[in-house]
């Protein structure tokens, strides 16, 4: 056994040690589960063991869930190979009848948790007869396979439901919500909670005290699940009822696994622990035989994560964290960015052209912090963090900062102007970031003398809520500015993208096209409920019309000015410029002056504008939604390839990351790469030939869309992983 | 082979509470009173009936195990009648009817009687659960949501105000108020007998005559929390509606239909059973027709299924001189309305479900004998009576004066 220790103790108590090798987080894997087989033949044959410990040998924590790779091999990908359900239900159920035996094995068996114990870890625990876990701050406890598409399928779907009851199983089942050591002992998920450090061998005594607890509540005759079950129970019955609903409002019709999750515990709940299993393995089965998990796991989370750990860091440069943040301006991204790099234990220069502002962005840092006292911050600690705060309107106060972003007001000469000053001061060796979200960098950058130290960073709003960041290069960025950026990010604990230079770069460019298509189809005189139902339905966390609003129409018909006046005759013209230019000039300038395509009434709810309706006349033939839909989905899938075949992306990851983080498109795809693998790109094709024919040349597919259709390649095949530049 | 009325009689219906007139009757004595009188009244040799058909909605507990033949038992039928439940939800009572016919129609019976019983107040609506609402795959795959949800769905998309449906309300109340007190129910009305054979009730104890756009207007919408907060049932409604920005919850306690208790029962027979007792036929049974419709809005599904009754009896709606349509909802009678281009005037003419409330299994036998007496007192000829029904559904028949 390689990755379980099997001691035996001299009381006849087995301790099994789990310790999987070459992990730093124990995982599941096929080694693990062949140990696991053997390890429980062990107890249950030999009669000198009275009983069993489990437990890790790691100091990060007591067991993850699958490991991904070996769990990937299982699911369907996402180009295309399907398995069949029945396949992976042979796998799934092997795993489920072994935690099963476990738990059957005649010996009592306690689980000694000490540091995170999730997913498929927690469902071993819950196999146990006894969980006990060391307290810590730290550890968290708990099923969060909903955040990845799955839910849970080592039989936690059918043993948390008997422990705390299907409502309360469902609230944190269906949010992948993790609970702390004392919540879990409050709803009886644990048995015991004990000093950290001490859980074996509080586990060891449990278990040489109590030789007859070998078995589960739930076999035992007369069993009740707390709160009731059935079709006869009223509370079950509401609680099923609501929870359809319930799970609609967080994923409209899109996400596959929250509704198997329901009718796995709705079927499973009444029955016999080892038929329950077995249809929890079936709807586990089907959920992971759809591509839609992989393509969530695959973003969500090992992309996302290596990202996280610098994929598209340069590998040569040195590490490069940043000490004092230069940070000019400080209005809104401003005081966010300040915020989150005081919080990363950086020195913070706050400068802005007046004192009052200055101070006022400190301000904002203080708000912030505040409302998190109680949460993680202390008193001290947030005194402590707002002392790194320097409010400045003094260009020398910048001396000694080894990493400068740029918020001020989005005009080029400003800007020029602004990082003139700070050079003299700080020398152009220094790095200096641009969160600029809508100028060219490669313009930018001719301001500060040494251009391949220039790069953009660009920050979403709120900055303190919003995970991404995008990393724009210009031109002349060179690998120092990149990896400089880069581990600024990762200290910030936010998700890096790396672009190019691009109008609106991608997210932004890309983003836009969802709302130009909006205005589009309001221009159509297309009913804008269906139009704002239809955006939601996608996926996307709100309307286009409603999201225009909010980031104000102005803003978009200024933006789209300024490009006019620079690219001139190469400025392609868009149906949704005049729609939007007749908005703002009917003084419907979006949420900010209170009147956009919702109105916004005091006291009460918005509501989309019956203006509307006089502005651009209800046209006789609606679109079914399906139709608008569509138009919404593949105006930015058609975006978000242009930028891929121009080169502002190098790699489908930023882009399904950027996507789905940056501007919340649909996350049960994958991002709109891995959605395009998905559905095929000759179908991507020809519906983008055929919106193309109906709407416009603003659906026409690329030449190389086209040749990856003939070829058969796909994005994640056809590009394998760049270094950044 | 034709099939005729020869009698229709109802229970009165008390209110659905601890408080209600009925609610020390238990159903299988409202199921037996009405048998009983329906027997009595035309004095027939129960031998000769070939079915009792009874519609139920909850057939459980004390309305369980087929409560048609226990009834028959126990209100002293011959042994050799048959009793069935049935379940279509709010029309049972008229599904009742109208399989009592078909049976007569077919020849499989010579009298056959068609009613239904509801004890509201001792058998709460949804006792028998059931896969539609509680299933999480059948509820996702076909966009369950409650019926109130449903109702004022076609508040929302047929532009029904809730001024409009308070002022339906209103009138419906006045109307009920009128017919009882000129006593256009009194055919039909059976009052109910305690176990020492003295009357629990007479008349119908839910309406309420006062009611005002002034009283109706300071009630709170029934389905709002359900629909927008807690579980949110309006997304699953703007799913299926998406051209709806949001769901508008007009109904409450005051325009939607009472919880009642109550039974009826019709008798059905061919044109020789009532030679042979030298019965009168009241009406003759010219179409029945069910069809269904889409569940989420639910309740639309009489407009189809009276024209689905329109096309088989060969008429048009010029034909029908007198309309009933039961009031579930103030939205659903206000959109059959629009639907039919049909004048206030011709519909419910005595007041519904709203003023009088809906005892869920006997409600449709109430209304078409509602129908037969009016098409009676005012010498009309003909009277279409349709019922809206859960999981969008539609029931009705065409009955003619003979």
């Amino acid at each position: 056994m390689e990755t379980i220790r099997f001691d035996i103790d001299a009381d006849g108590i087995a301790t099994l040690t789990i310790d999987v090798p070459g992990q730093s987080m124990n995982v599941i894997g096929p080694d693990f589960l062949a140990d696991l087989d053997a390890a429980i033949t062990r107890i249950a044959s030999e009669d000198g063991i009275k009983g069993a410990v489990i437990a890790s040998g790691k100091a990060s924590g007591f067991m993850a869930g699958m490991d991904l790779k070996y769990f990937g091999s299982m699911l369907a990908s996402a180009d295309g190979e399907r398995p069949a359900p029945a396949a992976i239900f042979d796998e799934v159920f092997t795993l489920n009848q072994m935690f099963r035996r476990l738990e059957t094995c005649g010996k009592p068996v306690a689980c000694a948790i000490e540091g995170t114990c999730v997913g498929g870890g927690f469902e071993l625990a819950l196999a146990c007869h006894r969980r006990i876990v060391g307290d810590s701050p730290k550890t968290q406890l708990g099923l969060p396979e909903i955040l990845i598409g799955l839910f849970p399928g080592g039989g936690g779907s059918q043993r948390l439901p008997r422990i705390m009851g299907v409502q309360a199983s469902l609230m944190y089942m269906l949010q992948g919500k993790l609970f702390r050591p004392a919540d879990a002992a409050m709803m009886k998920v644990v048995d015991e909670v004990v000093p950290q450090g001490s859980a074996v061998e509080k586990a060891r005594e449990w278990v040489k005290a109590n030789p007859n607890a070998n078995t589960q509540p739930w076999d035992v005759k007369g069993f009740k699940v707390p709160g009731g079950a059935g079709g006869f129970n009223p509370g079950f019955v509401q609680t099923m009822a609501g929870a359809v609903p319930m799970t609609l409002k967080q994923t409209q019709r899109n996400m596959n696994a929250p509704i198997a999750l329901l009718s796995a515990v709705y079927e499973g709940i009444t029955l016999p622990m080892d038929r329950a299993i077995r249809i929890e393995s079936k709807y586990f089965a089907k959920v992971a035989a759809d591509p839609q998990a992989s393509n969530m796991i695959r973003t969500l989370f090992v992309n996302k994560q290596a990202a996280e750990r610098g994929a598209r860091r340069p590998k040569d440069e040195p590490k490069a964290p940043t000490k004092k943040l230069a940070m000019l301006g400080a209005g809104m991204m401003g005081a966010g960015i300040a915020t989150v790099a005081a919080q990363a234990g950086m020195d913070v220069v706050l400068f802005d052209r007046d004192q009052a502002y200055a101070e006022k962005g400190k301000a904002h840092v203080e708000a912030v912090l505040s409302k998190r006292i109680g949460r993680g911050m202390t008193p001290e600690k947030m005194a402590e963090t707002l002392a790194r705060v320097t409010p400045t309107t003094d260009y020398a106060d910048l001396a000694g900062a080894d990493f400068v972003i740029e918020a001020v007001f989005e005009d080029v000469s400003i800007k020029a102007e602004v990082t003139k000053q700070v050079e003299a001061v700080l020398g152009a060796d220094t790095i200096f970031g641009s969160n600029t979200s809508t100028l060219p960098i490669t313009k930018l950058a001719n301001a500060w003398s040494k251009p391949e130290n220039f790069i953009g960073v660009h920050f979403f709003s709120p900055v303190e809520k919003m995970p991404l960041v995008e990393i724009i290069l210009g031109e002349k960025t060179g690998p120092a500015a990149i990896a400089k950026a880069l581990d600024f990010v990762a200290q910030i604990k936010k998700t890096p993208i790396v672009v190019h230079d691009s109008r609106g770069f991608y997210t932004s460019r890309s983003f836009g096209t969802y709302v130009q298509e909006g205005a589009e189809l309001v221009g159509e005189g297309v009913n804008p409920a269906l139009i704002e139902n239809a955006g939601k339905q996608l996926g996307m966390p709100t309307g286009p019309l409603a999201v225009s609003d909010e980031v104000s129409i102005e803003l978009g018909v200024k933006i789209m000015t300024a490009a006019k006046k620079e690219l001139g005759d190469a400025y392609a013209h868009q149906g949704s410029d005049d729609i939007m230019v007749k908005m703002v000039e009917a003084g419907r300038l979006g949420r900010k002056n209170g009147k956009g395509w919702y109105d916004y009434p005091e006291g009460a709810k918005k509501h989309l504008s019956p203006a509307l309706g006089e502005m651009f006349p209800r046209a006789d033939d609606q679109p079914g939604v399906e139709a608008v839909k569509e138009r919404l989905l593949y105006r930015q899938l058609i975006e978000c390839a242009r930028c891929f075949e121009e080169g502002v992306l190098e790699t489908p990851e930023d882009g399904d990351i950027g996507a789905i983080f940056g501007w919340g498109f649909a996350p049960y795809t994958g991002g709109p790469f891995s959605h395009m693998d998905t559905v095929g790109i000759a179908h991507v094709v020809e519906v983008l030939d055929r919106l193309t024919a109906a709407h416009g040349e603003r659906f026409a597919p690329t030449r190389q869309l086209r040749d990856m259709a003939a070829s058969g390649a796909t994005f994640y095949q056809a590009a394998p992983v760049k270094a950044a530049a | 082979m034709e099939a005729y009325i020869y009698d229709a009689v109802r229970t009165p219906r008390g209110r659905g509470k601890a408080d209600g007139g009925l609610h020390d009757i238990t159903p299988i004595q409202l199921a037996t009173q009405v048998l009983e009188a329906i027997r009595d009244r035309s004095e027939i040799d129960t031998a000769d009936v070939d079915d009792v058909i009874l519609g139920c909605v909850s057939p459980v507990g004390e309305q369980g195990a087929d409560i048609a033949r226990v009834a028959v038992l126990n209100a002293d039928y011959a042994q050799t009648v048959p009793g069935v439940q049935i379940n279509r939800f709010c029309a049972s009572g008229l599904e009742a009817v109208n399989m009592a016919a078909a049976k007569v129609y077919s020849g499989e019976a010579m009298f056959a009687i068609g009613g239904g019983v509801e004890s509201m107040s001792r058998v709460p609506m949804a006792s028998d659960g059931g896969a539609w609402a509680m299933d999480p795959a059948v509820a996702y795959k076909t966009y369950f949501a409650p019926q109130g949800i449903g109702a004022d769905v076609i508040a929302t998309k047929f532009g029904i105000s809730r001024d409009d449906a308070d002022a339906y309300a209103v009138e419906s109340q006045k109307r009920a108020k009128q017919a009882w007190d000129e006593k256009r129910f009194a055919k039909s009305i059976l009052p109910v007998r305690d176990v020492i054979g003295q009357v629990v009730l007479d008349h119908d104890e839910h309406m309420r005559p006062d009611a005002t756009m002034q009283s109706l207007g300071s009630l709170k919408p029934s389905f709002a929390a359900l629909g927008e907060d807690m579980p949110g049932f309006d997304t699953v409604a703007l799913l299926r509606y998406p051209e709806l920005e949001k769901v508008n919850h007009v109904h409450h306690a005051g325009n939607s239909s009472g919880i009642v208790d109550g039974a009826a029962a019709v008798l059905v027979g061919s044109k020789e059973m009532g030679e042979k007792y030298g019965l009168t036929p009241r009406a003759r049974i010219k179409a029945m027709a069910s069809i269904g419709s889409e569940p989420l809005i639910m309740l639309t599904g009489p407009e189809f299924v009276a024209g689905k009754l329109l096309s088989r009896a060969g008429m048009t709606t010029a034909d029908i001189d007198l309309w009933e349509l039961n009031e579930a909802f103030a939205s659903v009678v206000l959109r059959y309305m629009q639907a039919m281009n049909l004048d206030h005037s011709k519909i419910n003419v005595n007041g519904g479900a709203i003023a009088m409330g809906h005892p869920l299994g006997a409600t449709g036998a109430m209304v078409l004998g509602t129908a037969l007496d009016e098409l009676e007192r005012s010498g009309k000829g003909t009277a279409l009576i349709n019922l809206c029904v859960g999981a969008g559904m539609g029931t009705g028949i065409i009955i003619e004066r003979v």
